[in-house]
């Protein structure tokens, strides 16, 4: 792609900005900082990807995965900020999910071991995973609170707190899993994933690119599913106390 | 007076020791010290805000005494397993919350916490305790009136063969024949089975014809206690204050 022809895409940011200024939907400024932002965040990210992937080094695409993990759990925490220790269990989390990923991955050797690979399907399933964390916290949270009597009978009956919280657990787990599954169901009909299409405008066989595609695909399920099963088995304890009891709302941060 | 209960007659079923409860902002309970009398019904009677429910809560485990000492048997109930102590001290609660389902998933329920099945028989056996045909254990639970519900509460808590029950204004949302079941059902359990039963009502007509003993609280404190006339009879000024309906 030409200069000119990145600048001309500024178009598509500027017809955003007219619709905003003409309906008066009061988004122009957040549109800029958009823009500005992801241009400045993407032209540094490519920066540093050509450094790391140049040097080669293990030691860079470390510190590479470390910091995307990092931006990950300082961006989801805020959703989580009523579970004490939320932090550590989305670090737990993330870490957890890279280690198995990229074990079995590179372990089978299904891609090679190499910072473009490894780099690029960690950016996926850490990002996937951030915004699976978000959708099930937000839910965790509201469930836990709509069905707090239900829990409290529950504990009233000599439950556990596990079997207090079970059902709504299992629901949050669904409710941020679905969004995921659904999507996938129509993937190829209604929209072709990003990074297919950048791989053929690339000029990648299109074959080539829906394997490539499928191994995301793939991935991207078992991101869902284990995000959400881990960050809830380790987020339902901070709800109660040594007694088995419900702690209240304003008790739960730290 | 400060919440001494003179029923010395009575081996206490819980015995309440300087208890207190206080949140960031406010003491809800504030250093009551009393017992509830072994196989005898006392009343719980107070003005809205007093903690009488808080006061149940910690009897059942659900809530800590942030100071004192709550007794059961003798044994400190921080001593105690929750899970043990919940079953043994049954609290039904006041807004009586259904599991989604029948009523027979709800009746299980109390079971199934323990890893254990509930049979049929069983099931109907607990049904006929609390006064509710056998056709009743597949209505869905949102289908209920107000008093079905309070029965199936009832039966519910039942199911772990608690030997004490803590019941918070189980009658306060029902109509008068459905109340009147609910306190022929408690007045039997009591009778036949020898539970004691702790009772919240707003009710001070129920409280009479309910109560063997009374506690009078106001504020997070024990204004009066003893025998179930000290509500016709009590000297204390508050209290007769209440007793008008004032508060």
């Amino acid at each position: 792609m030409t200069a000119t022809a990145l600048l001309l895409t500024l178009v598509f940011v500027f017809i955003p900005i007219m619709l905003s200024k003409t309906l008066g939907l009061q988004l122009e400024k957040d549109t800029i900082v958009a823009a500005v932002r992801s241009t400045v965040q993407l032209l540094l990210v490519g920066f540093v990807l050509k450094f790391v992937f140049d040097s080669e080094s293990y030691l860079f695409i470390f510190l590479m995965v470390a910091l995307m993990i990092a931006a990950a759990v300082q961006n989801a925490r805020k959703k989580g900020q009523q579970i004490r220790g939320i932090t550590w269990k989305l670090a737990v989390t993330f870490i957890f999910l890279e280690v198995l990923t990229q074990g079995i991955l590179l372990g089978f050797a299904i891609v090679p071991a190499t910072a473009q690979y490894i780099i690029s399907l960690t950016g996926m399933v850490i990002g996937n995973s951030m915004v699976l964390a978000i959708l099930f916290l937000n839910r965790f949270i509201a469930e836990v609170e709509t069905h707090r009597p239900e829990s409290e009978l529950i504990l009233s009956l000599g439950g556990t707190p596990k079997q207090a919280i079970h059902r709504q657990l299992i629901r949050s787990i669904q409710a941020s899993m679905i969004p995921t599954i659904e999507s996938q169901k129509t993937i190829g009909l209604v929209q072709l994933p990003g990074m297919m299409s950048g791989q053929i405008i690339a000029g990648a066989d299109p074959l080539e690119a829906v394997q490539f595609q499928l191994l995301v695909v793939f991935l991207l399920l078992t991101t869902a599913a284990l995000t959400s099963v881990c960050l809830g088995l380790l987020s339902y304890p901070a709800l109660f106390n040594e007694r088995m009891q419900m702690i209240q709302k304003e008790r739960l941060s730290d | 007076m400060n919440g001494e209960l003179h029923t010395s007659i009575y081996e206490p079923a819980i015995h309440l020791q300087r208890v207190s409860f206080e949140t960031a902002n406010m003491k809800i309970i504030d250093e009551v010290t009393g017992s509830f009398p072994k196989q005898q019904i006392t009343v719980l009677v107070g003005p809205s805000g007093a903690g009488k429910t808080t006061l149940l809560k910690m009897c059942n485990g659900l809530l800590n005494p942030t100071g004192g000492e709550i007794y059961l048997d003798g044994k400190p109930i921080k001593e105690m397993v929750p899970t043990e102590l919940r079953r043994r001290a049954g609290m039904v609660l006041q807004q009586t919350p259904m599991i989604e389902g029948t009523v027979y998933d709800n009746l299980a329920l109390t079971l199934r916490l323990q890893g254990k099945e509930l049979h049929q028989e069983k099931a109907c056996e607990i049904l006929d305790q609390v006064g509710l045909e056998h056709h009743y254990l597949q209505h869905d639970s949102d289908s209920l009136s107000g008093g079905q519900r309070q029965k199936v509460s009832i039966a519910r808590t039942l199911l772990n063969k608690s030997d004490i029950l803590l019941l918070d204004e189980i009658t306060s949302a029902l109509d008068p024949s459905s109340l009147h079941e609910v306190e022929e059902l408690i007045r039997s359990l009591h009778e036949i089975h020898g539970i004691t039963v702790v009772w919240i009502t707003h009710n001070l007509e129920q409280a009479k014809r309910m109560g063997h003993y009374v506690w009078i609280m106001m504020n997070g404190k024990v204004k009066e206690t003893g025998e179930i006339s000290v509500l016709d009879h009590s000297e204390n000024p508050e209290v007769q204050s209440f007793l008008r309906g004032d508060f």
